[in-house]
């Protein structure tokens, strides 16, 4: 694994405060620890917590040990764990609720994710539909990581000669193509 | 037959083969499709991965311009990550007055209003339920006999939804395949994980299952796509894949409907068959040598 400390890094809160995790420990109370979701994880081998060992730490309510881990960064969405839970529970859409608290404090190992995510319906925002060289521009940009842009440099440039990414001058200063309906959306979410 | 076309964003950009390749097949089909105007992205994973009313307003505005430029009328969806996200509003909508509610005062700032109820159909799923083996084998004009085709679905075609297909083993493309006169190679993986945006964030885990995708293909001369970000990334890491597992890893990737379009006789230009990044020689070899038998 390849994770580095670049972005935000102090956990804070305690583990028995009463707060965002209550709603997803909910979710998987009924969590049999069986490890089918181990099982069916294509990722689990690249996954400091596997699926079932992060299940165990939200019933426990080890918020900072969950934190600090990169288990829900892992997950692709492939909803084989929900697929084949006996008990049935909505595993997937639990790891994108942890990632979004993760988004929401601030705090985790890697920056990469939560800039890719952030970046990506940035450009949303903008454009109302993704631009995918501006994008992933932006994306380099935000990450201020030396390498990483080189070990997409080989594919920057093949996508380029195949005529499949085209260079477009990003505006700047122009009014985003949603910002009402993200307006919106934030203050509904801020009311709740 | 008329659609209401959702291409999604990939489909104007890295993917426009795929975009191109399904409106020319579809056309020979006898379809028609109107792309939903002024549409906009479906959040993907991202935006469920920030705000979970965002990942619900962004497909459901999509679905409330479908609703009011054409009612009763099915959105066809190449993407597999769009078909999910689409397909999700009226889930999720179902689930409480609350989150339907907070959906009608995001979509009443575009002035807009969701009724609900809108048809969410996969591209595949409309090439094999609405038109069917006959009417594709029908219009074959160069069979691809002695062609060998492994059918890779990818994992939200049929999961969470698995409305149109198995979601552990789907079986949708096989009879298609055949009805192009190739064959299909046996596999077990056609709907394993191909990384999707890891190959973006984490890239060394998901070159791993690309790796093991290519691998399994064996001999086959040809994997299959439904969706744009499989495609790209089995397409695209073939050479760092071969590094990774020290053999060559050279595998021909193409879109479902580039296929059957090379079947229904389309030229290369009309199915942009050279945007794509792994198209083997020993394909073209295997397409000429089908053709002269034909």
């Amino acid at each position: 694994m390849n994770e580095q400390s670049s972005g935000a890094t102090t956990v804070h809160g305690g583990s028995s405060a009463a707060g965002p995790l209550d709603p997803i420990a909910e979710k998987v109370s009924a969590c049999m620890q069986c490890g089918t979701c181990t099982g069916s994880c294509a990722n689990a081998f690249a996954m400091d917590y596997t699926p079932r060992q992060l299940w165990r730490l939200v019933q426990l309510g080890e918020q900072d040990e969950i934190f600090r881990s990169t288990t829900f960064w892992m997950c692709s969405s492939c909803y084989y764990c929900t697929l084949r839970c006996p008990r049935g529970l909505p595993l997937t859409e639990t790891i994108q609720a942890l990632k979004r608290i993760a988004f929401a404090r601030g705090t985790y190992r890697s920056n990469t994710s939560p800039v890719f995510y952030s970046t990506f319906v940035d450009n949303i925002r903008r454009y109302g539909r993704v631009r995918e060289m501006d994008m992933m521009t932006r994306f380099f940009l935000r990450l201020k990581h030396p390498v990483a842009p080189l070990r997409f440099a080989s594919l920057g440039v093949k996508l380029l000669r195949k005529g499949k990414i085209s260079p477009q001058m990003p505006a700047l200063f122009a009014k985003g193509k949603l910002d009402g309906l993200f307006r919106k959306v934030r203050e509904l979410e801020s009311e709740s | 037959m008329k659609y209401l076309y959702y291409p999604g964003c990939s489909l104007e950009g890295t993917a426009s083969e795929y975009d191109a390749s399904v409106r020319a097949v579809m056309h020979s089909l006898g379809a028609e499709l109107a792309e939903i105007e002024d549409w906009t992205c479906c959040g993907a994973s991202a935006g469920d991965a920030i705000s979970y009313l965002l990942s619900l307003a962004l497909p459901a505005r999509n679905l409330a311009i479908a609703e009011k430029q054409s009612p009763r009328t099915d959105v066809l969806v190449p993407c597999n990550a769009c078909y999910l996200n689409l397909k999700r509003v009226d889930d999720h909508m179902n689930r409480g007055a609350d989150i339907r509610e907070k959906i009608d005062v995001v979509l009443a700032e575009e002035n807009l209003r969701y009724g609900g109820g809108i048809k969410v159909r996969h591209l595949l799923d409309v090439l094999v339920r609405d038109f069917g083996p006959e009417s594709i084998a029908a219009n074959v004009k160069n069979k691809l006999s002695g062609m060998r085709i492994v059918p890779y679905y990818g994992c939200q075609f049929a999961r969470p939804y698995s409305d149109a297909d198995d979601p552990q083993f789907p079986v949708s493309m096989e009879p298609l395949i055949r009805a192009l006169g190739a064959e299909v190679y046996p596999w077990t993986m056609g709907a394993k994980c191909c990384g999707a945006g890891l190959m973006t964030t984490k890239s060394e885990v998901a070159l791993k299952l690309v790796a093991n995708l290519l691998d399994g293909a064996g001999e086959a001369d040809c994997i299959l796509t439904i969706c744009p970000m499989c495609q790209m990334n089995l397409d695209s890491r073939q050479d760092k894949a071969s590094r990774l597992l020290g053999k060559d890893m050279s595998k021909s990737v193409l879109y479902v409907t580039q296929l059957m379009g090379i079947a229904f006789g389309l030229s290369d230009e009309e199915l942009m068959l050279k945007k794509n990044l792994a198209v083997t020689a020993g394909f073209h070899a295997k397409l000429r040598s089908a053709s002269s038998r034909a």
